[in-house]
C-alpha cells in the first residue's frame, strides 16, 4: 500500500499550477487527498506529478457573490459544515454536507476536489445539479465556467478542459419566504458511499402552492441527474402525495441505474423513486413550517 | 527532498521521498510508533493524528503536505514521561481498551472532540468515532471513556463548594 514515486511542487498561485498542470500529460493536482491519495497507494492512479493547491489562500472562501454563495475550490468540508452564510443561504448544501465521509476526511476533503472527482456516488456533485451551482475553472491564464449539469458526464469524468484547474462553485441562494428543504441517503452504513441519495428544495408561495421545486437523484446512475420533468410537473400544485409519486416515478421510470455487489440496478430504481418522494415531502413540510417575516 | 515537521512540539529536519506518507514519516522517520498503519488507505482511522488541532488520517496525506503545520500524535498528549493524559486514563478506568490497536486513534480523535466540545452527547461521541474501526467491537466501553474524560474535564479547577 504505498504509491508509485511522484514529483511533488506546491503551487503559490493558480496559475503557477495550472502552468504545471499544462506542461506535464500524467500531472495531478491534489487538494483534500482523501480519494485520490487511496487511489495512488492502490496504484489505480500514478501520477508522475503531484501539484499541491492547498497552500493557494485565494482558493479558500466562503462569500456572498450577488444573489449566490461562491465557494472557493480548496474550502475544506468541514468549513463549509460549520458556516453560518451556508447554514442561513445554502440549507440544502448544509445539510448534505455532514453525509460525505467522517469527520477527520472532511477535515482535509475539499469542495473542489469533490466536485472534480465526479465521484457518482458523492454529495457535493449532486446538490451542485440540483441547485444549479455554476462552476469556475482556470486554464492557460483565462477564466471559464460552467453549469453544473453540463460539468458532470460519467462516473469519475468531467468536462473540465485539459490542462484546467477548479476554482470555485457558485450556489444561486433562493430568495423566497417559505424554502423547504429535503435530503435522503441509503448506504451500508452511515458515511459509507451512497446506493442512492435524493436532494430537494422547495419554495411555496403565498397561496400554499409549489412557486419552484428542484429534485436531483444521486448515486443512482454514472452521474447526478435532475427530475426536471417531475419539477415541471408538480410546479403550481399544493405537491399532494399522489401526484408527488406520479411525478417522481414518471421521471426515473426510463434511467438506467447501477448496478453493483451492494446494490442492484432494480434496487437503486426502487430506491431512487423512494428516497426522491421522501425529499420532496420533507422540502414541503420544512417550507410550511416557516414563519413568513413582515418587511 | 527535505522538509521541516513540527511534531508534539518539537521541530526536525527530514529527508523523505515525495510519497512517503505522513504516517510513514511519523513511524519510521521518526520512530513514533503510537499511530498506528491499519487499511493504510484511509477506512479504518488506526492512524488517525492532530494536524492544527484537527484529528486527520495521517495515512492519507503525504509527508511533505505537512510542512509548516504543528502534528500531535498521542506520544505528544501526556503530560510527562511515565504519565497519563486525563483521556488515556479514563480509557484504562473504564476498560476502553482491548487489543489496543485503535486505542492511539480514539484517544486522538477524543482529544479533538473535547476540545472543540465540552459538553458532548452520546451521539455527538459516536459521531466522532464514527470513522475509527474497532475490531475488538468494544464501542461502548469507548464512548464510556470519553463521556468520563469528559465529565472529569468539566470538573477541573471547579471549586469543591459546587460539586453535590
Amino acid at each position: 500500500m504505498k504509491a508509485a514515486a511522484f514529483e511533488y511542487c506546491r503551487a503559490a498561485d493558480i496559475d503557477e499550477a495550472c502552468g504545471w498542470l499544462a506542461a506535464d500529460d500524467g500531472a495531478r493536482v491534489i487538494a483534500g487527498g482523501q480519494t485520490l491519495v487511496p487511489m495512488m497507494v492502490m496504484r489505480l492512479a500514478r501520477p508522475t506529478r503531484l501539484i499541491d493547491i492547498n497552500r493557494i489562500a485565494a482558493l479558500s472562501y466562503i462569500r456572498k457573490d450577488g444573489d449566490g454563495v461562491a465557494i472557493g475550490a480548496t474550502t475544506r468540508q468541514c468549513v463549509v459544515e460549520r458556516d453560518a452564510t451556508v447554514a442561513a443561504e445554502l440549507p440544502l448544501l448544509a445539510r448534505a454536507v455532514p453525509w460525505i465521509g467522517h469527520s477527520a476526511t472532511r477535515a482535509r476533503g475539499t469542495i473542489g476536489g469533490s466536485l472534480a472527482n465526479a465521484d457518482p456516488a458523492a454529495e457535493l456533485p449532486l446538490i451542485a445539479v440540483t441547485l444549479d451551482a455554476v462552476l469556475s475553472y482556470r486554464a492557460g491564464g483565462k477564466t471559464g465556467t460552467m453549469p453544473a449539469h453540463e460539468f458532470f458526464v460519467g462516473a469519475m469524468v468531467t468536462a473540465l478542459p485539459e490542462g484546467a484547474c477548479l476554482t470555485s462553485a457558485r450556489f444561486p441562494v433562493w430568495k423566497g419566504e417559505k424554502i423547504g428543504i429535503g435530503f435522503h441517503e441509503v448506504n451500508a452504513r452511515r458515511s459509507d458511499f451512497a446506493f442512492v441519495s435524493a436532494a430537494a428544495q422547495v419554495e411555496l408561495g403565498a397561496d400554499g402552492k409549489c412557486k419552484r421545486i428542484a429534485i436531483g437523484v444521486g448515486a443512482a446512475t454514472d452521474f447526478p441527474m435532475r427530475l426536471e420533468a417531475a419539477e415541471k410537473q408538480l410546479t403550481g400544485t399544493a405537491l399532494e402525495p399522489k401526484a408527488v409519486d406520479t411525478a417522481v416515478r414518471g421521471a426515473l421510470a426510463g434511467i438506467e441505474p447501477l448496478s453493483d455487489l451492494h446494490a442492484s440496478a432494480d434496487y437503486r430504481q426502487r430506491a431512487a423513486v423512494s428516497l426522491a418522494i421522501r425529499a420532496v415531502a420533507d422540502a414541503l413540510s420544512d417550507a410550511k413550517g416557516k414563519k413568513t417575516h413582515a418587511h | 527532498m527535505r522538509i521541516e515537521l513540527n511534531v508534539n512540539g518539537v521541530t526536525r529536519t527530514l529527508n523523505v521521498e515525495p510519497r512517503t506518507t505522513l504516517l510513514d514519516c511519523l513511524r519510521d522517520a521518526l520512530d513514533l510508533k503510537g499511530a498506528h498503519a491499519g487499511c493504510e488507505h484511509g477506512v479504518c482511522g488506526a492512524c488517525t493524528v492532530l494536524f492544527d488541532g484537527v484529528a486527520v488520517r495521517s495515512c492519507l496525506m503525504f509527508a511533505a503536505q505537512a510542512a509548516a503545520s504543528a502534528i500531535t500524535t498521542i506520544e505528544g498528549v501526556t503530560p510527562g514521561p511515565g504519565e497519563l493524559s486525563l483521556i488515556q486514563d479514563a480509557f484504562c478506568e473504564t476498560h476502553g481498551l482491548q487489543c489496543g490497536y485503535c486505542t492511539p486513534a480514539m484517544i486522538m480523535v477524543a482529544h479533538a472532540l473535547l476540545a472543540d466540545n465540552p459538553e458532548p452527547t452520546r451521539e455527538e461521541i459516536v459521531d466522532a468515532i464514527s470513522g475509527n474501526i474497532c475490531r475488538c467491537t468494544g464501542y461502548a466501553q469507548i464512548v464510556e471513556a470519553i463521556a468520563l474524560a469528559a465529565e472529569r474535564m468539566r470538573g477541573v479547577n471547579r471549586p469543591r463548594s459546587l460539586n453535590k
